[in-house]
Formats: C-alpha cells, structure tokens, sequence
C-alpha cells in the first residue's frame, strides 16, 4: 500500500506538537477473508481502512463523517485498538506512567505491549451507537458502571458504589438507582448510563462511536448537550462518529469526510460546510436539510449515480472516481490523489478541488 | 415495575419511591428468589423433586422391606407377582420382590446416573463450547471437529460395547460407569450450542465496551458472556438429565446397564414390559417404575424452566 501515502507530517514520527493529544498515521484496517475448513487460505479482503491519517487535539471535538460502511468506526475502533490494525500509527499522548503531573510520554497504540494498553485503557473510552446493545442485560447498573473501576482496581466495594453514585448524578440519573437492570430504562436513560461507564476512570479522550444515532430528535439534543456540559466540565477531547451531518455541525470542531476507507477532506467546520472542495463533500452538503422551505425547494441536490463500491475490491486511483461528476480520466482512476493542504488547514485529497457553496 | 409484578413486602417501596422516598436495596438474591417462588409449575417440581430425592436418600431409614430379598408367606412360599394390596402397595415382582421397595432404591441408581451425567455434559459441553467459541481460529477448528466426532457415533452401539468395558472397570459401581459413559457420549450438543452463543455474544458491544475498560478474558467469558448464555445450557442439561434415565433404561435392557438384582427405573419398567406383554398381567410392574421415571424427568424439566426465567433480570412477568 505505498502509493497510498498520505502523510500530513511524520518527519520525527515520536514528536507531535504540545497541543496534540491523538495523531493517526497511515492507518490500514483489513479484514481478511478466508476459506477453507482445516487450512484457511485468505481469499481476499475488505480494505475498511486504506490508510488514513488526522489529528486531534487536547480540548477539541474531531468528527468523522461518511456513508455507512466507509470504515468511521473501524477507524474509531483501532485508534482504541479494539481492532488490530493491519499497519498504520495511532500516536496518543499520554500521562507519564511516573505519576508525575504534567509530564507525557508519547504512545504508539497500535504497538503497545498488553500492559501499556491496560494503562491506556483508563484514559481512552469509548461510548456506543447502540444503548440496548452496550449494557450488558445481566448486570445491574452499579456492576456495569463500577466494572472499569473493578479491572482496574480502583478502590473498595463501598468507593466504588459513592463513585457510581456519583457518576449517575454527573450524567441526570437517580443515583438511587443503582440495584435497577438496563432494560428498566428508556433508550436516553441507557445512553447516560454508557456515558457514565465511560467517565468512570476520569478519561482524557473519548470516542463517540454514533452516541445519538439510535435515539430520539428529542433525546439527541439531551445527551449531545450532556456530552458538550461533560467536556467542559473534565476537559474530555473527543473523536465523534457520525453519519448525521448537523449533528456534527453542531458539536465538531475540525470534521474529516470519509469515503470508502480513506479520508477525502479534513478541515474545521466552519470551513467544511461553508467551502468544501471535495466532489464527496459537495454531495454529502448537500443533502443536510436547511431548515427554511423556501430556500431548500430552490437549491440544486447533488445526487451520486451508482452504489457505493465493494471495498472488497475497490476502485483503483481516487476511490470516488466512478460516482465523481468531475472526474477526468484517465488521471482519476489511475493516480491516487494525496490529501493536500490547500488552504491553512483544509486538507482535500482530489486531483481537481473546487470551492462550492451548497449548504 | 408496576406493584403487580412485585412480590408481597416490596410493594411498600414502590409506593415509597413514587413519593419520592428511597427504595430499599434488595439483593440479587432476593430477586432471584421472589422471580422463583412466582413460577408455581417450578415451584411445584422443585417440592417433589425434593420429596423424591429424599425417599431416596433416607431410603435405609424407611420402614421397607430389602429390595432385593425374595419374600415369603407364612407358609414359606415365595409371594411373586402379588398385586398391589395392604401389605405390598405397589406389589411384588416375579422374583417376589417388593415393588415400592424397588422404586424407591431404584431412585438412588437412576437419580445418580442422571444427576451425573447432567453435570458431567453441563460442564464439558460449556468448557469446549466456550473456549472454542471465544478463542476461534484453529483451537475452534480443533475442538470443534472433536466435536463432531463425539456427535457421529452411533449411541447405542458405543454405548453397549464401552459400557460392557467399563463395567468391569467399575464393577460394582454401575451407576458410576453408566454416568460416565453418557456424560462421555452426549457433552456434543451442548458444546455446539454454548460455541453460537459465544460466536455471537462476543461480538456484542457490551463485550466490547468490557474490553474498553481493559477487562481480561477470563472476566469476559465469565461475567459478561456465560451469563448471557446460561438458558440454553439450563435447558440442555435438564433435557440431557431426562434422556440419560431413558438411555439408563434402554441400556439395561439391552444388559448392559446396572446389574438385575439392584433395582433402577429403567430396567424396572423395561423387566416389567416384558412380562407384562408376556400375558401375565401385571401392570404394577410397568406402572410404578415409569411413573416415578416420568415424574421426575418432568419435574426436572419445569424446573430447569423456573431456573432460566429465575436468572433472567428481564423476566418480571407473573407466572400461572
């Protein structure tokens, strides 16, 4: 895969500026397919990830968009090694394991030995798409929010129960309710108790893989603004998954579009939704719903022909290339097109970028 | 929860918590417990198989006459194939033999065989199927066609010819060996079972967020995935429980299962049938053995139900 480099800075690739906290690098994420009942042969594989690389840093909200199955939560899923990446950087800044406040030492996730990954588990958490899905149905919601406490040792049985008590205040949730089984909540209710889980070990980055996906308009305002109120409160930086285009509107800070594995632009918000340059982006924009009557029935939707590709056996060259209405051949299909900055931190991986005003 | 689904003393909290107040924490085994006692078909199994396994267990200390003694009248005459009257309620067999006696002895051989092998394929059944599921790859491939080899023999014919080899290894102890023999032969299906179960649970995102937290293997499987799969294995090993007293009985049929003078279910009524279609007559022979059989594979099976729904959180509905 080394003509699908797109590096944005790894001369020293064991330094990264202060402020950053997460830097991935090259990510690959494959899934091999195999055959065979005694011997298994990989017969192909679904290339999810084919290297992708952005930052986060401290204190921010970095969102990751795309169509389903363009490999956002893969990539949230090895960044937190939850996955093994095939190849790839996952460079997280992380407290220096002397104890001593302030100092860090630099990660790489995706290498680190079984003992180093334990301690990175109490400052990386994650929160799932699906609230019925993430709770265990045989625990009670004290067992299932003191359980990274439980791994990690933290404490007794009756600091646990306080800091659970604690935890449910912090999210809107009785703390009496600690005896209570998942299914005795409602969708939102069990949101807050994975949002709780996930704060237990005082994190410093979280990813949000969907938090509101799966929940009500009405409750996806509730918890986006639980998870916003939360980060201000504990300083949490976090790497939001989403298909939902307002929504990350709402809550991003820098937004990177997905395409079929690798990442098609990156830029803050503002400039994302404003002037995005990539032909993915412009079509992505323009689906979000404005809500004026008037000005949606004017606006021209940007309608991709065609169905996603197999990233079993993905195009060759720039991976939109046959849903591209600016694609240009042979170039297209032939040079993979480096993500590049074209302006001060907006970053395009197309061979003919173009500003467009569609939101 | 509404009231309805609460039993008698919590009722109280509920009304407290709707005003406000706090609820009194009531433990899982409480909960366990108050979800039991309202399925009244387990409940009810759950009595007579106590009553049943004490009969057994306490059988020394019954007023009976010896299960294996030929009795006789006044005269000296050995009393066979009496019907069921005052002094034998359950008759006496062809070798004059107290019937109730025999049952009641007989519970003892075929309780254990089946209590056993119960256990034997819980645990084995569990143990493969787990670790194959959880682990994969070639330790999956391994066990898992292991597996299939235990489920392709024929059971009857292994069964007759290991169990003729292990009763002499374990003469005397024929229950020991039949046990033994069936925990050996029927462990497959549970195996395969628990292996779905875990292919698919481990792909859970409660799993997953366990493993976020930097939970190991060994609490995975155990806190967070077997729990998840206790219903099938409950209901798998209550069925297993029921099939061994019937293989019991068709392996001492065939001979091969507990020796004739010491008394078993299945070789009772398998006896018992032979001289009943004989033309002799004698139901009881038949009857009362496959009674105490059916009963306690029933009682086994409802409780086994009220078990699963017992240790199911989700399970708050009142049970007839």
């Amino acid at each position: 895969m080394t003509q699908d480099t797109q590096t944005q800075d790894t001369d020293n690739p064991i330094q990264m500026p202060p402020e950053r906290l997460l830097q991935v690098e090259n990510l690959v994420k494959h899934f091999p397919i195999t055959q065979g009942i005694f011997f298994r042969k990989q017969i192909a594989a679904v290339q999810a990830v084919s290297g992708i690389s952005f930052h986060i840093d401290r204190g921010e909200t970095f969102g990751i968009v795309g169509e389903s199955g363009c490999g956002k939560s893969t990539t949230a899923r090895c960044v937190l090694r939850l996955l093994e990446p095939t190849s790839g950087k996952v460079l997280y800044r992380a407290e220096s394991s002397d104890g001593s406040s302030g100092s860090h030492e630099i990660i790489d996730i995706a290498s680190a030995n079984k003992a180093e990954l334990r301690r990175l588990r109490r400052e990386m958490q994650i929160v799932f798409q699906d609230p019925y899905a993430s709770l265990n149905p045989r625990m009670t919601v004290a067992s299932i929010i003191a359980e990274p406490l439980v791994v990690h040792g933290i404490g007794d049985t009756a600091d646990r129960i306080e800091r659970v008590k604690e935890l449910l205040k912090v999210v809107g949730l009785n703390p009496e309710h600690t005896n209570r089984y998942p299914h005795e909540f409602s969708g939102g209710q069990r949101q807050r108790i994975g949002v709780a889980r996930a704060l237990a070990l005082n994190p410093a980055f979280m990813v949000l893989d969907e938090p509101v996906s799966a929940l009500d308009v009405s409750i996806q305002a509730q918890v986006l603004n639980l998870m916003g109120d939360l980060q201000d409160e504990f300083g949490l930086t976090y790497l939001f998954i989403a298909h939902d285009l307002s929504v990350v509107r709402h809550v991003c800070d820098r937004v990177g579009v997905m395409y079929l594995g690798r990442m098609a632009e990156v830029a803050d918000r503002d400039t994302l939704y404003e002037r995005p340059m990539h032909p993915y982006t412009h079509a992505l924009m323009s689906a979000v719903p404005i809500p004026d009557p008037t000005i949606e029935r004017n606006r021209r939707r940007i309608i991709l022909e065609g169905d996603i590709p197999s990233p079993i056996n993905p195009p060759t060259g720039c991976r939109f290339n046959t849903r591209c209405p600016r694609a240009e051949f042979p170039r297209c299909s032939e040079e993979i097109p480096a993500l590049k900055e074209v302006e001060p931190d907006h970053w395009v991986a197309c061979h003919f970028p173009e500003v467009k005003q569609v939101v | 929860m509404t009231d309805r689904n609460l039993p008698p003393g919590d009722g109280y909290a509920a009304l407290d918590e709707a005003e406000g107040l706090t609820v009194e924490p009531v433990t899982q085994w409480q909960l366990f417990r108050s979800r039991f006692v309202r399925h009244r078909l387990a409940m009810m199994a759950a009595v007579v198989l106590g009553i049943i396994l004490a009969l057994a267990l306490f059988a020394d200390f019954l007023p009976l006459e010896n299960p294996t003694d030929q009795l006789e009248d006044d005269n000296g005459r050995i009393v066979n194939l009496l019907s069921p009257r005052a002094e034998y309620w359950f008759g006496t067999d062809e070798l004059g033999q107290d019937v109730l006696s025999r049952v009641i002895y007989g519970g003892r051989t075929s309780l254990t065989v089946a209590v056993l092998t119960g256990l034997m394929v819980a645990t084995f059944g569990t143990l493969v199927g787990s670790i194959a599921g959880y682990y994969g790859g070639w330790i999956d491939t391994l066990l898992m066609r292991f597996t299939d080899l235990i489920l392709s023999l024929p059971l009857l014919p292994v069964a007759i010819v290991a169990a003729a080899w292990l009763r002499e290894a374990f003469r005397g102890r024929e229950a020991l060996s039949l046990a033994i023999l069936l925990g050996t032969l029927l462990w497959g299906t549970l195996a395969r079972i628990v292996r779905a179960e875990f292919l698919s649970l481990r792909e859970k995102e409660f799993v997953e967020a366990a493993r976020a937290a930097g939970a190991r293997d060994r609490r995975i499987i155990f806190r967070h995935i077997l729990p998840n799969a206790l219903s099938p294995i409950i209901v798998n090993a209550t069925l297993v429980i029921g099939l061994a007293i019937i293989l019991e009985a068709a392996l001492s049929f065939l001979g091969f299962g507990v020796r004739p003078p010491e008394p078993a279910w299945g070789a009772m009524a398998a006896n018992g049938g032979r001289l009943a279609v004989g033309g002799s007559g004698a139901w009881w022979l038949v009857l009362f053995p496959s009674v105490a059989l059916i009963v306690t594979v029933l009682s086994v099976n409802f409780l086994g139900d009220g078990l699963r729904d017992a240790l199911d959180p989700t399970q708050t509905i009142e049970r007839r």
